[in-house]
């Protein structure tokens, strides 16, 4: 392949004391693609999020992000950095939310460093100077954009605890466009969504891809999800990679069906 | 050599009494997370307590100072767990499912009541109680200092080593024990398969008082003064020994107690008595910086 | 019905006496007397029986009405702050226009203008403590520290280099907030209730070594003779020192003691409100509603690129800075400041005051002010049973409303409008 893999991880290898949660995992996600990454519970897939996002730090292996611009190593920086340098954002399984903050400014919040720089750290806010005024202008227009895309517009004022179940997924991915990422990394994002809300869920996530050009790494249970919109499938189970492939091989594949269906009491989440 | 052995026996003994108030706050904190700030009141209950029902015993014809100890313990046991039972049940039960500072505030609050309390009921002045136990063993004679390690000492240690030794059975062997860990571990759950986690609670509260009661009698015999605000210096130290030790880790409250004594111990004998406190602090915030979770905690994987 | 209701208040009443029965034993009706030779006991058991009777009958008379008006029927006050969002805004303007004229209105005497700066103090420390533990959710039980360290650079930079006060206020909150950041830079990385204990102990650290060193702090004597502050120049007392001139005059008035007390009392008031202003405006700043979110989920912020030890810091040290300028403006009031005013009840009270008045209230804290510190200075007759009373008060308040008193939270920003003023 000519052109560079969007997030290239190599050999990463996740330990809980003598547990291999991930165990020499390998594999590369494309830009403006979506790649799941599915397998039964316990196979390690948050774990490696967490791995990916930073949250842990992986024992040994190496994540490489290629940006236009040369190549990133995660496993390098701190979680917050690779939110704010590496350009990497995520969702969480159980939707973490400012509860007690409007929808509206958990969006702003998510713009934090572009309006720290556009308020001199506040200095400038603090004076009311009209540079500050701009950049925060823009930066609700910005919410406003995400808030439209995933139809919370109207309880923009609304306290974000306050939303729906389904509402509250919806406005933790937009909260997470609103950093500006060449990677989303979304974990679980169907987990409780009735059907109606799943498929605009899949109209949303390939929108994202085809508008914004941002490669997507999901995590998913609701093979539907996987089947329907993903481009690229990596399968996980007890920590190492059985197989991965395009969607239509990966439902074939033997060691996968013996993954999920060997296992007499799988149970979901 | 004389002085060192001399000042680990002393650290040793205030050590034993600031694990027996340790222990309070760290099972308090492990089942309900919260810092129960008036339980260095509680101690100091105990040690009025205990004063009086010494008093009241000798009143009483009791000629045996043994006697009069004895039932003074008992007494004092069983006056102060009340005291921390009304506590829980007053100021912190109905704030059980209140956001987070609501039971802290209520907490400080109970002990600024109970300081008065006793300040009002009992008069501000320090209040002596003549030595009872004299004497003890010169364990080494040097050529300008003894080492001696008193009866009174002993006592002490005999005493924590024996509570220690009964309290650590309840909490691993009894049926209470189990449904106090369990309740620690996940509250919900508890409640689910049947434990009455009220009432667990309440047991916490009135073990804690209970080991916090007799900390307070051995610092009347120990030091032979007592006012009403001993219990907020005493209070902040143990907590300290807690954290030390990993908040939540009973064995871990009993070895940051005897640290916290060793270090004020060393530090009065070796450098200056003034800033004794100041040498606790540090060495917390030492422990903390490479051991956030204390000596003896476990590590708390972050559940994201 | 009602008898088996009866019957359930009759047995709580009981029970409850018996336990304060018992409670009150050792306490009251034992009294430790320490005379000449001996420590002996004096006994007033009719107390006992007195403290018995009370909480029996409270129980019984709580028992009963608690079945005769069930949970959902027990009248609330109605969260004001919610209905009429402009209600706050009013509320705000009105009494900070009371706050102005109150030196001018006709019962205000110089007792009440005293009492009114020294609620001011515990205001302007509640809403610096209010950015720390309301905005950004950091427990920190040691705030008098920086209290005392405001107070101390004040009066160590008048007393030693006779520096005037309006040079030395901005110098004791950089002093203030740079003593935050050291100590916030080693512990904050540490949870929430750690960090509470650190903090406590740092309190308890500066209060230490304020008293042992005495070379430089003059220990448990204090300092006195610190300077008053003058406007602009004109001094407040009835004769003016070489090459200075009087308030009363410049104005042509004739002197009096009340002009400095009025003059201090506008001091306050203007820092007050500064602190006010600087935390309205800065809760529309990034960096504000970062501490916000900080509050309501680390692991979010940092999930979003927010460095969290960066964020805590910044929060740590403005709140430290409000503490420092408050504490200078202490010492210049009090003209003396030994250790003794920087105790961790003093923590507590501040504490006390941002949780009261529901975390984050701006108003909130004002009213709580009032009620913790205002209320019992008309009680210093009771001197002895005021702590009593003012513990109670903090467990009695949070019973009642565990959220504060002013709990609604407005969002800083809305849809369509930009910043809503």
């Amino acid at each position: 392949m000519s052109t560079l893999p969007l997030l290239d991880v190599e050999h990463v290898t996740m330990r809980f004391g003598g547990l291999f949660a991930v165990n020499d995992l390998s594999f590369t996600a494309q830009p403006k693609a979506i790649t799941a990454v599915i397998g039964p519970n316990g196979a390690g897939k948050t774990t490696l999020f967490n791995c990916i996002t930073g949250f842990y730090k992986p024992q040994i292996g190496r994540m490489t992000l290629n940006h236009a611009d040369g190549p990133v190593l995660l496993e390098r920086l701190d979680d917050y950095d690779i939110a704010a340098k590496a350009r990497v954002a995520r969702t969480f399984q159980n939707i973490r939310l400012f509860a007690r903050m409007s929808v509206l400014e958990n969006l702003i919040v998510a713009q934090h460093h572009k309006l720290m720089r556009a308020s001199a750290f506040s200095l400038a806010g603090l004076l009311g100077l009209s540079r500050y005024s701009k950049a925060e202008k823009l930066a609700v227009d910005k919410a406003r954009h995400w808030l439209d895309r995933v139809g919370l517009l109207d309880l923009a004022d609304e306290d974000a605890g306050s939303l729906p179940y389904g509402s509250q997924r919806r406005l933790e991915i937009a909260r997470a466009m609103c950093t500006d990422p060449v990677l989303l990394c979304l974990d679980e994002p169907a987990a409780g969504l009735n059907p109606k809300e799943s498929l605009e869920l899949n109209s949303l996530l390939t929108g994202i891809r085809d508008e914004m050009g941002i490669g997507l790494l999901l995590i998913e249970h609701d093979m539907s999800v996987v089947m329907e919109i993903s481009d690229w499938v990596v399968v996980l189970d007890y920590g190492s990679k059985i197989a991965e492939g395009a969607p239509a091989l990966i439902k074939d594949d033997p060691a996968v069906i013996h993954a999920y269906l060997g296992e007499p009491d799988e149970s979901e989440a | 050599m004389e002085y060192f052995l001399q000042q680990l026996i002393n650290g040793l003994t205030l050590g034993a009494i600031y694990g027996l108030i340790a222990i309070g706050y760290t099972m308090v904190y492990g089942i309900i997370r919260m810092i129960n700030f008036a339980h260095g009141e509680i101690y100091m209950l105990g040690a009025f307590i205990s004063l009086i029902a010494f008093l009241v015993s000798t009143l009483l014809g009791g000629t045996s100072v043994a006697f009069g100890l004895l039932a003074a313990l008992v007494s004092t046991m069983v006056l102060t767990a009340l005291y921390g039972w009304a506590v829980e049940r007053v100021a912190y039960r109905p704030l059980r499912n209140a956001p987070k500072l609501a039971p802290l505030i209520s907490a400080i609050g109970m002990s600024i009541v109970l300081q008065n309390f006793s300040q009002l009921t009992q008069g501000a002045r320090v209040k002596p109680l003549p030595p009872l136990f004299k004497g003890g063993i010169e364990l080494m004679h040097g050529e300008t200092f003894s080492v001696n390690l008193s009866y009174l000492q002993m006592t002490i240690m005999a005493l924590t080593v024996a509570l220690m030794v009964v309290f650590t059975w309840v909490i691993t062997r009894t049926s209470l024990g189990r449904a106090q860990r369990a309740t620690e571990q996940d509250m919900k759950m508890a409640a689910l398969l049947g434990v009455n986690t009220d009432r667990i609670i309440s047991a916490t509260f009135v073990m804690g008082a209970t080991l916090a009661s007799v900390a307070g009698l051995m610092v009347t015999l120990y030091y032979g003064v007592i006012d009403f605000y001993i219990g907020f210096l005493a209070g902040i130290k143990a907590f300290t020994a807690a954290v030390l030790g990993g908040i939540g880790s009973l064995p871990g409250a009993m070895l940051g107690g005897l640290l916290i004594g060793l270090i004020e111990a060393f530090w009065s004998g070796y450098f200056s008595i003034e800033y004794k406190d100041v040498a606790a602090f540090s060495i917390l915030v030492l422990v903390l910086l490479f051991r956030p979770t204390g000596l003896l905690g476990r590590p708390e994987v972050e559940k994201i | 019905m009602a008898g088996a209701n009866l019957k359930a208040a009759l047995k709580d009443g009981i029970l409850g006496a018996v336990v304060a029965a018992a409670l009150a034993l050792p306490m009251l009706g034992f009294r430790l007397v320490d005379s000449a030779s001996a420590l002996t006991l004096a006994t007033r058991f009719d107390w006992v029986a007195w403290a018995a009777a009370i909480v029996g009958l409270g129980r019984f008379a709580l028992c009963l009405l608690r079945q005769a008006v069930p949970a959902d029927r027990v009248p609330v006050l109605p969260d004001l702050g919610a209905k009429f969002p402009k209600a706050r805004l009013v509320a705000g303007w009105a009494m900070a226009g009371f706050a102005l004229a109150l030196p001018f209105l006709p019962f205000a005497d110089r007792s009440l203008v005293d009492k009114a700066t020294l609620v001011l103090i515990y205001v302007m420390l509640g809403w610096g403590l209010n950015i720390v533990v309301g905005l950004a959710g950091l427990l920190d039980l040691g705030f008098v520290a920086f209290y005392a360290v405001g107070a101390y650079s004040y009066a160590l930079l008048a007393t030693k280099l006779d520096l005037s006060f309006w040079l030395c206020l901005p110098m004791a909150g950089v002093f203030a907030a740079g003593f935050g950041i050291l100590l916030g830079f080693p512990v904050l990385r540490l949870r929430g209730d750690y960090l509470a204990i650190v903090t406590l102990g740092f309190g308890e650290i500066i209060r230490v070594i304020l008293q042992n060193w005495v070379d430089f702090t003059n220990g448990p004597n204090g300092i006195s003779g610190i300077p008053r502050p003058s406007l602009f120049g004109l001094v407040f007392t009835a004769n003016a020192p070489e090459g200075k001139t009087t308030f009363a005059d410049y104005f042509n008035l004739d002197f009096s003691g009340d002009h400095r007390v009025i003059f201090l009392y506008f001091v306050i008031l203007a820092l007050a409100l500064l602190t006010n202003l600087f935390t309205l405006r800065i809760r529309r700043l990034p960096i504000g509603r970062a501490w916000e979110a900080l509050r309501e989920d680390e692991i979010a912020c940092r999930s979003l690129g927010l460095n969290p030890t960066m964020i805590k810091l910044s929060a740590f040290a403005t709140g430290a800075m409000f503490a420092g300028f408050a504490g200078s403006f202490f010492a210049t009031r009090q003209g003396f400041i030994s250790p003794e005013s920087f105790t961790f009840i003093e923590s507590a009270v501040i504490l006390a005051i941002v949780v009261l008045g529901g975390m984050g209230s701006q108003i909130g804290v004002v009213l709580a002010a009032l009620l913790l510190v205002g209320l019992p200075e008309w009680f210093r007759e009771l001197q002895q049973y005021r702590m009593l009373a003012f513990g109670g008060a903090m467990v009695l308040i949070m019973l009642w409303k565990p959220s504060g008193l002013l709990s609604h939270r407005a969002p800083t920003i809305r849809l369509g409008k930009g910043a809503t003023p």
